[in-house]
């Protein structure tokens, strides 16, 4: 049976309506072609609005010390060297502009006393350099984005849910989808598509992730004939809220401990103290005093501990739980409050620079932070993984098709520093509108395999055709076992174990059945959100299987030290011609000369 | 564990009726959680809009108990849970499916607002001299979420539809980032006086009192645009600066 279904003509297709996929539609749209966005939730929702602590761009408005060589360093350094060395140096080098041109745009960011941008401390960067509003930078950025966007003439599809990209010839053509609210077919026929679909925080169970969040754009591509490129390294935040159940797993910014908030056991000891990488013993401060002038504004102080990467302050706080050192509600603590003993008004202070934390907690948790501590724990937050792409242009394997921000890989490596999303979903975002409409130029409109067509939709509604379990408990089940298999510490046996649960949970997913009918029925929605969460959940554990060593996010318990011979190489993940997955290695793309004097220079 | 009861919307644009479900509540909940459950457990195809879940989206907007609130930050603990929570969805937009609402009204009003007009900028690379006191104001209005339930409780739109006429609290706070920001120079006035009918608010604060971000929405916002309106066309003395110089 032929599948009814509305058609739609653009030149450039971005999916997902983040930072990233804003950016690409502004770009595009100034490259003078006819540009489309789809997006999972209304316009302004996407989870780029829950960013919290800032951008990161070496403008040096705070310390003129501070230029793209240091950031390009810092970036490489947290990433362990697996990252794409040109993408780390392109996002150091574009930030500054790409920040500027946001308050052009209609941004308001808090300002340094001569009038500049400020910029705040983060983990991992060793000056000042995170541009920021208060605690909301995220909703700051994609409001600017999106003020501006609807001036630009592109067209906005809201609450749009992309199931496949469609090919001809082996390049991408369109896609193929339908709108949540009414369960109508869409066909996107584009010359160019720009995956910014974000990550894949909704496979565990303890995510500041929301439910878009389902790895949309790393299937999609996957199954397009993409590579997928480390996608063993999930970033654990390791603050996100633990008390009381319901809250579980919302974050709680890096910004606190930026503004001088320091991690305490049940013994009130600030444990951090105790574990510093060779790597960083440099730039880290020897004592609490010294931490908290860094926080203040020394500019001969080195950061507090506190402030070292995010793999590893998730490590020492796991570590810390597991020996019996945690908070009632296995967590630790997080306390702003103590900088009373050194600011007048520190609770005015608090309130001013973490306006959301304190709302967040007073509301939710009954905790007043000015008074007393928070309760924290690691939660899952960011994929640095994903779509291998060319690092100027950022088109993946797949001629036309191109990924943006958290969907895309390649600028973290093992590891991302805070403050290094925001400012990559408007370097890439822009670099990935700017070659999509370039591409759209260049090429003619490829022509839709409507056989294709028909047997997606007839798929997609066969859960209502079914008696089956509820789609719920398949997510349900997935997220459990990610979180106890594939979590922030991992072994051989538990990831095997993964991967045969995972082919279960493909089976179940065949069979799900869902009632009601397509109107705005979340229950398809989730049942068809599955096929993307099992593929990437997959990929995860297979990467994480093949790395035998810990390095930056991947930490294994039978391969606890970092191995050299990993250090050389990037996995990268493909659908073999049988439809099964294949993992292999792909060498680490070379430096420059000048890259590799500047990271000598700054080691 | 103890329990409670959700009076929940059930129905589309032809029609429908509450429903009653009653769920398992723990410790800290939020209504936006009993609604997951009950969609999980009950109701698979329940509609409900959420992305966050903290507060910083302002997509799960709905009237519990009467009272326009994001589901998300709804303390179980502040209602009365020995009788059934009522939780529908928001008035003043059409509905489109149980608890989700057509506000698309909304972002073709943003359309209509005159953007950003930056003037020259300061400095030789380009960039502005801002001073901190100068935007605190335009950025407590940039804290808005857009969960419109402003716009959902304002008499204007609410009660006498004008939404023809009259663009609501929401987007009078957005002309006011816009008009504060100060490297802006577009002239919006005359705009709000006739084509966003600011006249129209009678300032009762129901907006203000609804907002999730407590953004001072009437005192802050809608009175100094005001003020600048009656300025401009109604202010007899400054009328008669204007027509004998004070250049």
């Amino acid at each position: 049976m032929a599948a009814e279904y509305q058609t739609f003509e653009h030149d450039v297709l971005v999916i997902g309506a983040g930072g990233a996929g804003l950016r690409a539609a502004i770009e595009a749209s100034a490259g003078g072609v006819k540009v489309g966005v789809v997006s999972k939730s209304l316009l302004g929702k996407a989870h780029t609005v829950m960013a919290e602590g800032g951008m990161a761009a070496s403008m040096g408005n705070v310390d003129d010390r501070d230029n793209w060589r240091v950031h390009f360093s810092d970036t490489m350094r947290g990433g362990q060297y697996l990252n794409n060395p040109r993408m780390a140096e392109l996002h150091a080098k574009d930030a500054p502009a790409r920040v500027r041109e946001l308050e052009a745009w209609g941004a308001l960011f808090d300002r340094t006393k001569d009038g500049r941008i400020l910029q705040r401390n983060f983990g991992g960067h060793r000056y000042p350099r995170l541009a920021h509003v208060g605690d909301r930078t995220g909703l700051e950025m994609i409001r600017t984005l999106q003020d501006h966007g609807i001036h630009q003439g592109i067209d906005f599809h809201m609450e749009c849910t992309i199931i496949t990209l469609l090919l001809d010839a082996g390049r991408v053509v369109g896609a193929f989808g339908y709108d949540r609210e009414r369960g109508r077919y869409q066909l996107y026929h584009a010359k160019a598509v720009v995956l910014a679909t974000g990550g894949i925080g909704r496979a565990y169970k303890i995510t500041s992730n929301s439910w878009e969040y389902t790895g949309d754009g790393m299937s999609l591509a996957y199954h397009a004939g993409a590579t997928l490129l480390g996608m063993e390294f999930v970033q654990f935040h390791p603050t996100g809220m633990i008390w009381p159940p319901s809250v579980r797993g919302i974050l709680v910014t890096e910004g606190v401990r930026g503004d001088g908030g320091v991690l305490l056991n049940n013994q009130g000891k600030r444990f951090m103290f105790d574990d510093i990488p060779a790597n960083y013993k440099n730039q880290t401060a020897d004592t609490p005093d010294e931490g908290w002038r860094y926080t203040q504004g020394d500019k001969n102080a080195r950061r507090p501990p506190e402030l070292l990467t995010r793999d590893h302050v998730a490590r020492c706080i796991v570590r810390e739980v597991r020996e019996g050192r945690g908070s009632p509600h296995g967590g630790v603590f997080l306390d702003i409050s103590w900088i009373k003993e050194k600011l007048p008004n520190a609770a005015e202070h608090i309130k001013k620079k973490l306006p959301s934390m304190y709302h967040q907690f007073k509301q939710l948790g009954d905790v007043d932070i000015t008074q007393a501590p928070m309760e924290v724990g690691p939660t899952m937050h960011y994929m640095m993984g994903g779509v291998r792409v060319d690092a100027d242009t950022q088109m993946s394997d797949v001629p036309g098709l191109f990924a943006a921000g958290e969907c895309g890989a390649g600028l973290h490596g093992a590891n991302r520093l805070g403050g290094n999303s925001l400012s990559d979903l408007v370097v890439f975002g822009k670099r990935a509108g700017e070659f999509a409409a370039k591409f759209a130029k260049e090429h003619a409109a490829g022509s839709v395999d409507r056989a294709q067509v028909d047997e997606v939709a007839r798929q997609s509604i066969e859960p209502f055709e079914r008696q089956g379990e509820s789609p719920y408990q398949v997510q349900y089940d997935l997220q459990d076992l990610m979180q106890n298999l594939v979590g922030i510490v991992r072994r051989q046996e538990e990831l095997e174990r993964a991967l045969e649960g995972i082919a279960k949970l493909k089976v179940r997913a065949g069979q799900v059945g869902v009632s009601g009918n397509r109107e705005y029925n979340p229950g398809w929605h989730t049942a068809l959100d599955l096929p993307n969460l099992l593929t990437v959940s997959e990929a995860v554990a297979r990467a994480g299987l093949e790395r035998k060593e810990s390095r930056g996010a991947h930490f294994r318990d039978d391969y606890p030290d970092k191995d050299p011979a990993y250090g050389t190489f990037n996995f990268v993940i493909s659908k073999a011609r049988d439809g099964a997955m294949r993992v292999d290695r792909e060498p680490l793309p070379p430096m420059t000369e000048e890259q590799k004097q500047i990271i000598e220079e700054m080691k | 564990m103890s329990t409670a009861t959700f009076r929940i919307w059930r129905g589309d644009s032809s029609g429908g009726q509450f429903r009653d479900y009653t769920t398992e509540i723990s410790d800290g909940m939020v209504v936006l959680d009993a609604v997951h459950h009950i969609q999980a457990a009950h109701a698979n195809d329940l509609a409900v809009r959420w992305n966050c879940k903290a507060g910083k989206c302002g997509s799960c907007s709905a009237e519990i108990n009467g009272m326009p609130k994001l589901m998300c930050m709804t303390r179980l603990n502040t209602l009365p849970l020995d009788q059934p929570i009522t939780v529908q969805p928001m008035k003043t937009f059409p509905l489109i499916k149980d608890l989700v609402t057509d506000v698309s009204w909304n972002y073709k009003v943003k359309l209509g607002i005159k953007k950003l007009k930056t003037r020259k900028p300061d400095a030789p690379d380009g960039t502005w001299r801002m001073a901190q006191a100068d935007i605190d104001r335009p950025q407590e209005f940039r804290k808005c979420i857009e969960c419109f339930l402003c716009q959902d409780v304002c008499h204007v739109l609410r009660d006498h539809q004008l939404f023809d006429e009259f663009i609501g609290p929401r987007f009078l706070i957005y002309a006011a980032q816009l008009e504060m920001n100060p490297i802006d120079t577009e002239d919006r006035v005359p705009d709000l006086r006739k084509k966003h009918g600011i006249g129209y608010c009678n300032i009762t604060k129901c907006c203000t009192k609804v907002c999730p971000e407590s953004i001072t929405i009437t005192d802050n916002a809608i009175i100094p645009l005001k003020e600048r309106v009656v300025d401009r066309y109604f202010d007899p003395v400054a009328k008669l600066f204007r027509a004998f110089g004070a250049k």
